[in-house]
């Protein structure tokens, strides 16, 4: 029993903030101001709580698994989790139906929670099914807008259509091996090629949802459409939480067919890049810049994911909790400036520093540390990915990889550009940034500064990876 | 059959309908191989049952979503269903 609680604290926590959460909602009308708050503590409170009493050990039958490192992933999401509540103030006070947003974003959340420490194939489907259905519901929140709608439809509808294909692979390994155990699995697999078509599925699954590029098309259409928080979940949380199951399962289970799948990830980085990159350069509106940016951001995350060591991984985890926070930072910008004037197009920003030198700054610092120039942490997380990938060979991406870092400094720069350099004769107005949402931004900037700087927090990931 | 329908059919519903094909592909699927491969096993049952369970909570949440649409476009056809390009 000692040990359900222990285990199972993470999940544990999260129903309990849902449940909480529920009776609020029914037992009296609170309003916007101060439910806020509240939920904005709760979430504080269950990220502190995530880092005691973390152990290793499974549960149900070896159903769930987990471990320090698992915990440590769990962490990183609650963070971000955190960071959500604060950033996007401006828009949850407008909102009709406060609670319902975080009822589901936490269900989300708790899907992913058991997404990450998932023993079983079952488990694994019932977690990614959880992790991705309310998503759709969130991403239908500005009800009256019809590109939210449109969003939500084309975002079920994809994610139907790969979880449907996952199964299809999963559905051929139990008639090949009769096992769904991932432990057991990991004995079994082998280079046969009905399993390697299994394989194959399986992947394209994960590339739907990872939004690798030959299946990356709803990813632009969904950010754009969604509100503002829907698509920094979509693109932070739910990104991380997918790339360290990913992990997982590659590590694993299909270790034995990793001269298999070490060809298959480098070859989709690759592409993953270029074709981030080269659609992000045209972009006009800055949520499908930064989904463009984020598809290219994946890319990177596969080659740390293609190295298959322990350093390999270590330096995914550390680079996703960068990302959450310079991306999560770029969001936080782009929605107090949509909150207040509606405006989504990079060249409104034009001008900004004049007004909001604040903003600018914040949003120059995010998006260097996206394109990964020194001082900034993004730069170490991209430094670490590629010296783990080219630690396995293959030169070659890794050259195109690097050529890639110069592609994205372009139009990364000419955002910054627009922001800081270019006249605009109506700039957008001083906007009053509210608390909180300041105070996410700081924590933001703090952590693109400091995650670089301070060596101990990349030494102490790799010591839990280790 | 239901992965042609998803890429040919132009309604939405249809479109739904066709990734419910693919689903009970897959149970049929885990009936069959716990049946006739794996006999002393019962996963693959177990399997199918949350299978059918979760297709109607997608169906449900997808349905919702279609009708939110249905409102504000006066529609279900895809090609009307295109406000967002590159």
């Amino acid at each position: 029993m000692d040990a359900f609680f222990t285990l199972l604290k993470h999940e544990l926590l999260v129903t309990a903030l849902i449940f909480i959460l529920l009776l609020l909602k029914i037992s009296r009308t609170i309003k916007n101001e101060t439910l806020l708050p509240l939920i904005q503590l709760l979430l504080l409170i269950n990220c502190a709580a995530g880092f005691f009493w973390n152990e290793q050990g499974s549960l149900f039958d070896s159903m769930f698994y987990t471990n320090p490192l698992i915990a440590l992933q769990k962490n990183i999401l609650n963070i971000g989790v955190y960071l959500i509540s604060l950033l996007f103030t401006d828009w949850f006070k407008k909102t009709a139906h406060l609670a319902e947003f975080f009822i589901l974003l936490l269900s989300a959340l708790l899907g992913m929670f058991f997404l990450i420490s998932s023993g079983n194939f079952l488990m694994f489907y019932l977690a990614l099914e959880l992790a991705t259905i309310p998503v759709a519901a969130m991403a239908n929140f500005d009800l009256e807008k019809k590109v939210s709608s449109e969003s939500a439809m084309k975002m079920i509808l994809s994610s139907a259509f790969s979880s449907g294909i996952l199964l299809f692979g999963i559905s051929i390994i139990y008639g090949v091996t009769g096992i769904i155990n991932f432990a057991e699995l990991a004995a079994v697999v082998n280079n046969s090629t009905i399993q390697l078509l299994a394989f194959v599925f399986l992947i394209t699954a994960f590339a739907f949802k990872l939004s690798i590029v030959p299946f990356h098309l709803w990813t632009a259409d969904v950010y754009e459409g969604s509100p503002m928080p829907t698509t920094a979940f979509l693109s932070v949380i739910s990104k991380g939480a997918v790339a360290f199951a990913f992990i997982t399962a590659l590590y694993k289970v299909f270790q034995p067919v990793a001269g298999v799948w070490y060809n298959m990830l480098m070859v989709l980085a690759v592409i993953t890049m270029l074709v981030g990159n080269f659609f992000a350069l045209r972009q006009q509106n800055i949520k499908r810049f930064l989904a463009f940016s984020s598809i290219a951001q994946v890319g990177f995350i596969l080659l740390g994911i293609g190295s298959n060591t322990a350093n390999g991984a270590g330096a995914v985890v550390y680079f996703i909790l960068i990302y959450i926070f310079s991306n999560l930072a770029a969001f936080g910008v782009a929605a107090i400036i949509s909150a207040a004037t509606g405006k989504e197009n990079i060249d409104d920003y034009k001008g900004l520093y004049k007004t909001n030198p604040l903003l600018s700054w914040i949003l120059a610092l995010a998006l260097f540390s996206l394109a990964g120039i020194p001082p900034t942490a993004g730069f170490f997380g991209k430094l670490f990915l590629i010296s783990s990938a080219a630690a396995k060979g293959s030169y070659a991406f890794i050259i195109i990889a690097a050529l890639n870092m110069i592609i994205s400094l372009y139009y990364y720069l000419k955002v910054i550009r627009a922001v800081f350099m270019d006249k605009n004769e109506k700039p957008i107005e001083k906007l009053q940034v509210n608390v909180y949402a300041k105070l996410g931004l700081f924590i933001c900037g703090a952590g693109i500064v400091l995650l670089g700087l301070l060596s101990w927090v990349y030494e102490y990931i790799q010591a839990v990876v280790q | 059959m239901g992965v042609y329908g998803f890429f040919t059919r132009r309604n939405l519903i249809t479109m739904l309908m066709s990734i419910e094909l693919m689903l009970n592909s897959v149970n049929l699927n885990f009936i069959g191989f716990n049946k006739y491969v794996w006999p002393n096993k019962m996963d693959g049952l177990f399997f199918t049952i949350f299978i059918i369970a979760i297709a109607a909570a997608e169906a449900a949440v997808a349905i919702a979503i279609i009708i939110n649409l249905y409102r504000s476009r006066q529609s279900v056809d895809v090609e009307n269903a295109e406000e967002m390009k590159y």
